[in-house]
């Protein structure tokens, strides 16, 4: 048996920066994962570090998280490979230029600089785009980074402030103060924290959480045949919408000079197997966008799983139903931006202080009265559009 | 021309071969497919006499109704009778390089597959592994074959297996001076296997030769490379035996640790594998209705078992089950010479301690070993280093780590070999305009309908 201040169940980026915060704060931190530092979403997804405006909330909370990462990069090793390269939100057409200025107007009222691309600037900036392109918005402050080393960044950094890691070490129950190991072992804990991801409803049945399937592929390097990270703003007409299987336009440039081709989302899969129709679909979509991609060679694809909630936003704060356990998950594709906004929202909450944006619409207590109301709750208080942009 | 046959067989070499030419003698409409240019795999590669057996073959095949796709690779096997293509030699396009006229992608549809897909050399790292002019045994060979001028160089040819003394004999009957031949494996253990073999004739024969061709040529047990030095390429190899250690100064190092077989496409079908190959009942299908797998990736036996096993497959899957189990008792009775082999070349755990910490483990994406060993599993080394990452998708360093550190890899997907991005989306139909396919169907077209 073994007694500490909290115990965070999930070394994914999301549990890895949590794990920071906490041990930061004094706390005697143990950090469980089933497989090792960054071995889920975190391992399948983009690194894009992004502002996102789906709902305020999430821009909120993308927008706070966004600059913490900015604050940290300059102590991120080599191997996180941070690139400050920017976001390039696409636009094919007048509609969806109205979009680019709609969205320059929102984010420059939250204090995030953009700059509004036309058709020839846009050709300048990413000449290898099809012809013509309206133009796009321009997110200077946006960046990428190699998920599996970011977590292990933060790990580390939990680790020297004397956090302890249990790995690999599967969970097999975690609440009222007791986290159970498969190897028999009880830890003993003031605070429990899911940081489980897909996983977490396992811990913590009833749990509005569904797995979300995307599919990434990855190329050789081609240095400079993009250079910045490249989405579509055509959700508007053709993308992810909330319940069927959808494809969209991202591509992102590594500091490797590798190139990460996305993205898909789909409900439903289960296993970690190619859905060769959707593949097809995600890279013709890109072909849309940069003709010559096709002719780049594809080294590997893969899959992963996000972990979405039904109102989009995740779940972060104290789970009312057990006054020891606290929750930090459900961040489908934007848990690599949000994971270190989510663990000073989530150290806040453990230690009774008002944070730095309004924790109350992440709160998991939201859904302690059925998804439904959740749902409702959600799309009254906030003008939710029905589309998103993917991570994985 | 939309793409469908009964039989597809991937992989040229000696089971593949006498897979195709079997079910294509039995009536079967038969495709073979391999990346080379040529048929014949790694150990019937053209560039030296064959032996008589290769000969044969390859003229049966020539006379047979098999459509050959010679330069494509398969890369996915979307369903278990669905294959895709891509044609060979199609290099990565530099943006700036324009479009790749010889690109091409073709989807297969057949009604049995047969999987062929031979065995590759492990390499294990050593401080100066990555040097020019250090490769695998089968490799320096096979650049022999294709040309690599020998004559009159100084070659030391190292690693375990039956290989190393192919590859000395053939090396010397090139005038190259081989200085010695090191099998890590020890004298007591080759005695026992070469007892075992008094049962196998032809083979006991075989080694007799090339120990024959090479007797000028010291053959060491127990004994291994454990640094190969140079400047700009290899100039000598530290070798070890027992506590000695000493430098041969060298001009190129062939060094393969045995075999590991290519069992990424069987796994991405979902083919039970165990203990690292592929497993199938007598007759060779896998565990997946309608494939079948012949060759070293059902078990390292070498050219006679391949071909055995080639058959058997071809028969089985042309529905010839009775001539299938009569060969396949021929097959029981090898089995013994690969359990052996397998022994035989087992390696010995100190050639764990062969990497320092700064040697390259990963050379597609410079992984070093003291990068790797913090790690508890390959997938942990692979997210955090990237070792096995790169275009070679760890079929070289997969099988150094799972010898170093027991690590098994994680599961196959596609695409089996880098390929190019447009080949993700589902191929053009129809996808095949290749003349020399073309050809072959009207062959078979006309032997059809010749009496």
């Amino acid at each position: 048996m073994s007694i500490s201040d909290v115990v965070i169940v999930g070394a994914g980026i999301v549990g890895a920066a949590c794990a920071r915060e906490c041990a930061g704060r004094g706390l005697r931190t143990i950090v469980v994962d089933a497989l090792g530092i960054g071995s889920g979403a975190t391992a399948a997804g983009m690194g894009h570090i992004v502002v996102m405006d789906d709902s305020p909330m999430q821009l909120a909370l993308t927008v706070y998280s966004q600059r913490l990462w900015r604050e940290l990069s300059a102590e991120l090793p080599a191997d996180v490979e941070f690139e400050p390269c920017g976001t390039l939100w696409v636009a094919g057409d007048d509609e969806e230029m109205d979009e680019v200025c709609r969205k320059r107007a929102l984010y420059a009222s939250v204090g995030v600089d953009s700059e509004i691309l036309d058709g020839q600037a846009l050709a300048e900036a990413e000449p290898r785009l099809r012809r013509p392109l309206s133009g796009a918005l321009l997110v200077p402050s946006d960046a990428v980074l190699y998920p599996p080393c970011a977590a292990g960044y933060l790990m580390r950094e939990a680790v020297r402030m004397g956090a302890q890691l249990l790995a690999p070490q599967r969970v097999l129950s975690a609440g009222k103060g007791r986290v159970l190991l498969e190897n028999g072992t009880e830890l003993h804990a003031a605070r429990i924290v899911n940081a489980c991801g897909v996983d977490a409803a396992r811990l913590l049945p009833g749990l509005p959480i569904r797995k979300r399937r995307g599919h990434l592929v990855i190329t050789d390097r081609y240095p400079g045949f993009v250079r910045h990270q490249l989405v579509e703003l055509g959700y508007l007409k053709s993308a992810h919408s909330l319940t069927m299987d959808s494809v969209a336009f991202n591509v992102q440039p590594r500091r490797t000079g590798q190139l990460l081709i996305g993205s898909s989302r789909e409900y439903g899969a289960e296993t970690s197997g190619v859905n060769h129709a959707l593949l097809a679909a995600m890279v013709a979509r890109a072909q849309a966008y940069l003709p010559e991609i096709g002719e780049l060679q594809a080294t590997r694809v893969w899959t992963g799983f996000r972990a979405a909630t039904p109102d989009k936003l995740p779940l972060i704060g104290p789970w009312p139903e057990d006054n020891t356990l606290f929750l930090a998950t459900g961040h489908e594709g934007l848990g690599i931006t949000t994971s270190l906004a989510t663990a000073k929202l989530l150290a806040s909450a453990m230690f009774g202080e008002e944070a730095e944006i309004p924790a109350e619409p992440y709160l998991p207590a939201r859904y302690l009265h059925g998804e439904g109301d959740a749902e409702l709750a959600a799309g009254a208080s906030g003008k939710r559009r029905d589309t998103e942009k993917s991570h994985v | 021309m939309k793409w469908s046959i009964d039989i597809l067989v991937v992989g040229a070499g000696p089971a593949g071969i006498a897979a195709a030419v079997t079910a294509a003698e039995a009536g079967q409409h038969v495709g073979l497919v391999d990346d080379n240019p040529v048929p014949g795999g790694q150990i019937w590669r053209s560039g030296a006499p064959l032996p008589v057996t290769a000969r044969r073959w390859q003229a049966r095949l020539d006379a047979s109704s098999v459509v050959r796709l010679e330069g494509w690779r398969v890369f996915d096997c979307p369903e278990p009778n669905v294959v895709r293509a891509e044609r060979n030699g199609f290099k990565p396009a530099h943006p700036d390089a324009g479009i790749d006229e010889n690109r091409d992608c073709a989807e297969l549809r057949c009604r049995a597959l047969i999987l062929a897909t031979g065995a590759r050399e492990r390499f294990l790292p050593f401080p100066g592994w990555t040097l020019p002019n250090v490769m695998g045994a089968g490799g320096l060979d096979a650049m022999v074959r294709g040309g690599l001028p020998i004559a009159g160089k100084r070659a030391v040819i190292a690693g375990t297996g039956p290989l190393l003394l192919a590859v000395a004999a053939h090396l010397a009957a090139r005038q190259a001076k081989v200085e010695v031949v090191c099998e890590q494996a020890p004298l007591s253990r080759l005695a026992r296997f070469a007892a075992g073999m008094l049962t196998e004739p032809a083979k006991l024969w075989q080694g007799a030769r090339y120990r024959i061709t090479t007797r000028h040529t010291p053959y060491r047990t127990g004994c291994w490379p454990i640094a190969a030095h140079g400047r700009d390429r290899l100039e000598a190899v530290t070798l070890q035996q027992g506590r000695n250690r000493w430098e041969v100064p060298c001009d190129y190092l062939g060094c393969g640790f045995h075999l590991v077989p290519n069992i990424e496409l069987p796994d991405l079908l979902g083919c039970r594998i165990e203990d690292g190959f592929v497993a199938t009942d007598a007759l060779l299908q896998t565990s997946v209705p309608g494939v079948y797998c012949a060759g070293e990736p059902t078990g390292i036996g070498g050219v006679e078992l391949s071909l055995l096993e080639g058959q058997i497959a071809a028969l089985a899957a042309s529905g010839n089950v009775d001539r299938a189990r009569s060969l396949a008792r021929q097959r029981r009775r090898r089995l013994g010479f690969v359990r052996a082999l397998q022994q035989a070349c087992a390696l010995d755990p100190q050639l764990r301690e062969l990497p320092q910490e700064d040697t390259v483990v990963c050379r597609c994406e410079d992984v070093r070993h003291r990068e790797l060993h913090e790690h508890a599993t390959w997938r942990q080394a692979k997210l955090h280093t990237r070792c096995g990452m790169g275009p070679c998708q760890g079929r070289v360093c997969g099988a150094a780590a799972e010898f170093l550190f027991g690590w098994h890899a994680g599961s196959v997907r596609p695409p089996l070999f880098p390929a190019s991005v447009s080949s993700l989306v589902s191929p053009r139909e129809p996808a095949l305009a290749d003349e020399s396919l073309v050809a072959a169907n009207a062959f078979h077209e006309n032997a059809k309908e010749t009496p």
